[in-house]
């Protein structure tokens, strides 16, 4: 099973957190400034993964991967591969390069909705469902036009309405 | 009007989530204020009708959660609201909403029960699909159990978008509502044959949870994981059939040899290191009995070693480390590549580097071993330094110092230990000086001359996390200081002014040091002058060293004014333990002092100052062992003893009684006594304290009577207490009986034969006690969520009567072997007693969990 989803910027602000069983939102915080403050001591090309125990519990397993300006990173437990898990991360920020045509930090602050939706294709309740990047495109496109589509049928009937109602 | 016209105008300009990002990056400092002012925005937005208003507010708050920690709890009301929506874009948000702030507590939960099963039946894949992320976020028992049948239904859907999720949410299901089993198991099993790529893979995944959590259960799906594991190509699902193997095949070792041949061929033919790293782990942590998978393993994890991927250096030490306790030849053949690691710049790999050259520790390397590593511990930064000396300290310590020969050069190593300059590891090098101590005799020659180094030099005693490391030599040397050829010395290094630097509980040690070391030499000075009246003492005092006899009155006396000088500005310390002792010192000092100086002219021996020396003596000669680990518990509990009792009112009962107590003690007794009610603090067992407190017995035991008396409920029965009272001279027995192990189970090392050629020097004696030193292993906790088991159990008993019929018609097609089939029968017989006994009590179950129970596996696969 993943236990978290995170990925936050080389200064320790963080861009998409997930977990996948419920934390209080201060529990949230502070594991993930707990994952920065080791990752930010970790040199260049050493191994992508980490102990993690002390701050996720026994069984935990890390992979990260540092992308310019951000580092994604998987938490997961004993049923995951350490090496799937790191061409999973790879699979994820495909599917984004694929979404945003060369993925930057900024693409990834400024939708949030998108990236959740990329994410929720890929991981289903800490479970790897899918892999393939051009399913997963197929399915958020898909997504954006339903709601696209029900947005614009909202925007006429919600002002006019609203304007008649009173 | 005006709320009217407020909420217009927060429908009109409502800042959406771009809006809100876009301010909070604009903020340099004060971004909590942005924060709450956004939050005051989405709090009043948030409680408009409209439901677009409402769904951007929650998405607002949404991310404020995510990512800058605000709370939501308050707003799961409102994320109902949204989600039931007829607008995709609503519904999301509010899923989203709800997935990432509800929990089993949420009071609304209840209320989402019958949108989820509205979404669920709908005609929208996308929909549906927003409802089973949502479910298998939240699902509680409850909504697992209410949702079940559209569970069941989704399961059957011809949509592969929708059946893959529906297949993972399953997971959640049969976690939270166990029965669900009897009605979705079947289906799960079916996708086990599905064709669909993605479909394998999702019912693969739920499978190697459900296995994880209790491998016996899915014995039986063992052909469909093995038809799976030989056709199937795909890495994501071979990774999690292996990892389902893992898990089966050490329960059943048969299984090992079946799935041996196709794992090699995966770990041949593959080119995806991530696939062969399973392989090896699979093979060796469940199938090392396999010896060309296994040779085959290790050379994969050679060719992982060599690699300058880092990542793929760590794995293959790692599956080197899960190998190591049964084949260590393995890690011996790849030991240049170890060695070489522990210099690695990765963290990581000089970890897993370290636990490997500890694995391969045994009694002839181990000291060429630690030196190499006490060279790097010197060179690393104090983590990974830290970490080795923790390793060596564990791995020369394990089962009572069992690759230990020479404990000199291991004492002498814990010596330079506790000067590395980043050591942290004091308390436990502490406690091995003084286990090694009274476990080994031979030894304590050694342990004095180490401790002494330690002792005399003060700039060690300005690093604190050698102090109990300087506990341990200051307690060494008072113990032992017959060994030790300058006394005088050490109650010098003992009285040192920088003791002021320590806790005041290890000055306690050091100043009850100092007064074994004085209580010894005027032992020696005493039994030199008169060798004729008592011809035992210098045999007893000196065996270990006949030099020690040299002291003469100068000596003694500067020896005792030293000591006094040290003391004296001690008796008026605040922390009571350090100026009891200092004070107990002080008037044995007292006491005999004068008489010293008449001894030198009168010839009369039975002066009172040799008899307190003697009986000093007495005290400290007896020898202290090792106490094992399990003492407590094998006393056997007191009949009548009253451990759940409520002892609210003994407060009170205290404070009635200890009055009169403190009262009477400070007029009948001497002022030295006063404060000898802290002895229960003392880290040593001092037999002194048990002795003097003998004295004021009467008195106390009058009060105890009366106490006994008037609140015997929380006393032993009376009988057994009076025995108590009795055989007071029998209470040190009593005592030395529960510290000591019976004869019987004193266990001493002999010498391996074989062993002994080799050695130039026989290894000394470790007193061992035989199960005290071992922690105890836990029972095995029977699977932990039985209702599960048990569901899935009764579903695969039927499925497998189903095969069972199937089978016998193509018995001959499979090829079963005759005792095979008895096996199988007898198997039955035994599952059929399991049933019967469903209902016994628990203890009995867990009983039938932990010895064989029957599995049915087809006999094609053994």
């Amino acid at each position: 099973m993943i236990k978290a989803v995170l990925m936050m910027n080389t200064q320790g602000k963080p861009r998409l957190a997930k977990f996948y069983d419920f934390l209080p939102v201060e529990k949230q915080q502070e594991l993930i400034r707990g994952v920065f403050s080791v990752l930010c001591s970790r040199p260049e090309n050493v191994s992508n993964f980490l102990e993690i125990n002390s701050l996720f519990g026994p069984d935990s397993r890390l992979v990260y991967k540092h992308y310019a300006t951000l580092y994604v990173v998987l938490v997961f437990d004993g049923s995951e591969n350490e090496l799937a898990m790191l061409d999973l991360i790879q699979v994820l920020v495909e599917t984004l390069d694929k979404c945003f045509s060369n993925v930057c930090e900024l693409d990834i602050v400024f939708n949030y909705s998108k990236m959740h939706a990329v994410l929720d294709e890929i991981v289903f309740g800490g479970q790897v469902l899918e892999t393939s990047s051009a399913e997963v495109m197929k399915a958020v496109e898909e997504i954006s036009k339903l709601e696209a589509a029900s947005n614009s049928i909202s925007l006429v009937p919600k002002s006019v309405s609203g304007w008649r109602g009173r | 009007m005006s709320s009217t016209s407020n909420s217009l105008m927060d429908s009109l300009f409502q800042r959406s989530l771009e809006d809100l990002i876009k301010g909070l990056r604009l903020q340099i400092l004060g971004e909590s204020t942005f924060i709450s002012k956004s939050l005051d925005e989405i709090r009043r937005e948030i409680k408009q009708t409209d439901l677009s208003t409402k769904s951007i507010a929650l998405q607002k708050l949404s991310y404020l959660a995510a990512l800058h920690g605000v709370d939501m709890s308050w707003a799961a009301f409102h994320a109902v609201e949204v989600v039931s929506s007829s607008r995709f874009a609503h519904k999301r948000i509010g899923y989203h909403a709800i997935a990432q702030s509800f929990n089993d507590q949420t009071p609304v939960l209840l209320l989402i029960t019958n949108q989820l099963r509205k979404d669920l039946n709908s005609s929208n894949e996308y929909e549906v699909s927003l409802a089973l992320e949502c479910l298998s976020r939240i699902g509680t028992d409850d909504l697992a159990r209410d949702l079940t049948p559209e569970v069941f239904t989704l399961l059957g859907s011809g949509k592969a978008f929708v059946r893959k999720k529906a297949i993972g949410v399953v997971l959640r299901v049969f976690d939270k509502y166990p029965d669900a089993v009897k009605v979705c198991f079947k289906r799960l099993v079916e996708n086990l044959e599905s064709s669909d790529p993605q479909l394998l893979s999702a019912v693969v995944g739920v499978f190697c949870e459900l296995t994880t959590k209790d491998p016996r259960s899915y014995l039986p799906l063992a052909p469909e994981f093995y038809k799976i594991l030989v056709d199937s190509r795909n890495n994501w699902v071979l990774i999690k059939v292996l990892k389902i193997f893992s898990k089966l095949a050490s329960i059943e070792p048969r299984l090992a040899k079946k799935v041996a041949d196709p794992i090699c061929e995966h770990m041949r033919r593959t080119v995806g290191k991530s696939l062969v790293f399973e392989c090896v782990r699979t093979v060796v942590s469940s199938l090392s009995d396999q010896e060309t998978a296994l040779k085959l393993a290790v050379a994969k994890i050679r060719e992982f070693l060599v690699e300058d991927d880092p990542n793929l250096k760590y794995l293959g030490l790692h599956a080197l480390s899960i190998v190591a306790p049964k084949h260590l030849w393995a890690v011996l053949e790849n030991k240049e590549a170890v060695v070489k690691a522990l210099s690695d710049e990765d963290p990581n790999v000089k970890l897993e580097a370290l636990h490997l050259l500890m694995a391969m520790v045994n009694e002839d390397n181990v000291s060429e071993i630690s030196r190499i590593l006490m060279n790097y511990a010197l060179k690393s930064d104090p983590l990974f330094c830290n970490e080795i000396i923790g390793s060596i300290l564990l791995a020369c310590s394990r089962n009572s110092y069992e690759i230990i020969v020479d404990f000199d050069w291991y004492l002498s190593l814990l010596g330079e230990m506790a000067r590395i300059p980043h050591c942290q590891k004091g308390k436990e090098i502490e406690h091995q000086l003084i286990d090694i101590g009274t476990r080994v005799k031979d030894a304590r020659l050694e342990l004095v001359r180490v401790s002494r180094a330690l002792l005399i030099d003060p700039a060690l005693l300005g690093n604190q996390f050698l102090h109990p490391i300087l506990s341990a030599a200051a307690w060494a040397l008072g113990e032992y200081v017959e060994f030790s050829k300058t006394p005088y010395e050490i109650a010098e290094a003992l009285l040192q002014p920088r003791t002021c630097l320590l806790p005041p509980s290890i000055r306690a040690i050091y100043i009850h040091s100092a007064f074994k070391v004085l209580v010894f030499s005027l032992g020696a000075y005493f039994s030199a002058k008169e060798p004729t009246s008592s011809p035992l003492v210098p045999e007893s005092t000196t065996s270990g060293f006949s030099s020690v006899n040299g002291f003469t009155y100068k000596s003694i006396s500067s020896l005792l004014n030293m000591i006094e000088l040290g003391l004296c500005s001690l008796s008026g310390t605040l922390d009571v333990e350090v100026q009891e002792r200092a004070k107990n010192v002080l008037g044995f000092i007292g006491m005999i002092k004068h008489e010293i100086a008449e001894k030198v002219t009168s010839q009369d021996s039975e002066t009172e100052a040799s008899r307190a020396i003697a009986f000093m003596e007495d005290i400290f000669s007896e020898e202290l062992g090792p106490v094992s680990s399990t003492a407590q518990e094998k006393i056997p509990l007191p009949e009548g003893l009253e451990l759940k009792e409520n002892l609210e009112d003994l407060q009170e009962i205290c404070r009635e009684v200890l009055e009169p107590i403190d009262d009477s003690k400070s007029t009948s007794f001497s002022p030295s006594d006063k404060i000898s009610f802290s002895i229960a603090k003392l880290r040593i067992r001092d037999q002194q304290e048990a002795s003097s407190s003998s004295s004021p017995e009467p008195k106390s035991a009058y009060l105890l009577a009366e106490h006994r008396k008037r609140h015997g409920l929380y006393y032993l029965s009376s009988q057994k207490s009076d025995d108590h009272n009795d055989s007071n001279g029998n209470n040190n027995n009593n005592n030395t009986l529960n510290e000591y192990p019976p004869a019987n189970e004193i266990s001493v090392d002999s010498f391996n034969p074989k062993k002994k050629m080799n050695q130039s020097k026989p290894r000394p004696v470790v007193v061992k006690l035989d199960e005290g030193d071992e922690s105890k292993t836990k029972p095995d906790a029977s699977s932990n969520d039985e209702p599960l088991s048990r569901a899935i159990q009764t579903a695969l008993m039927g499925k497998g009567k189903e095969k069972e019929r199937e089978k016998d018609n193509h018995e001959r097609d499979l090829d079963s072997g005759v005792n095979e089939q008895s096996l199988r029968r007898d198997k039955k017989k035994k599952k059929n007693g399991e049933k019967r006994s469903k209902h016994r009590s628990r203890r009995r179950r867990d009983e039938e969990v932990s010895a064989t129970k029957p599995v049915e596996i087809p006999d094609f696969l053994l």
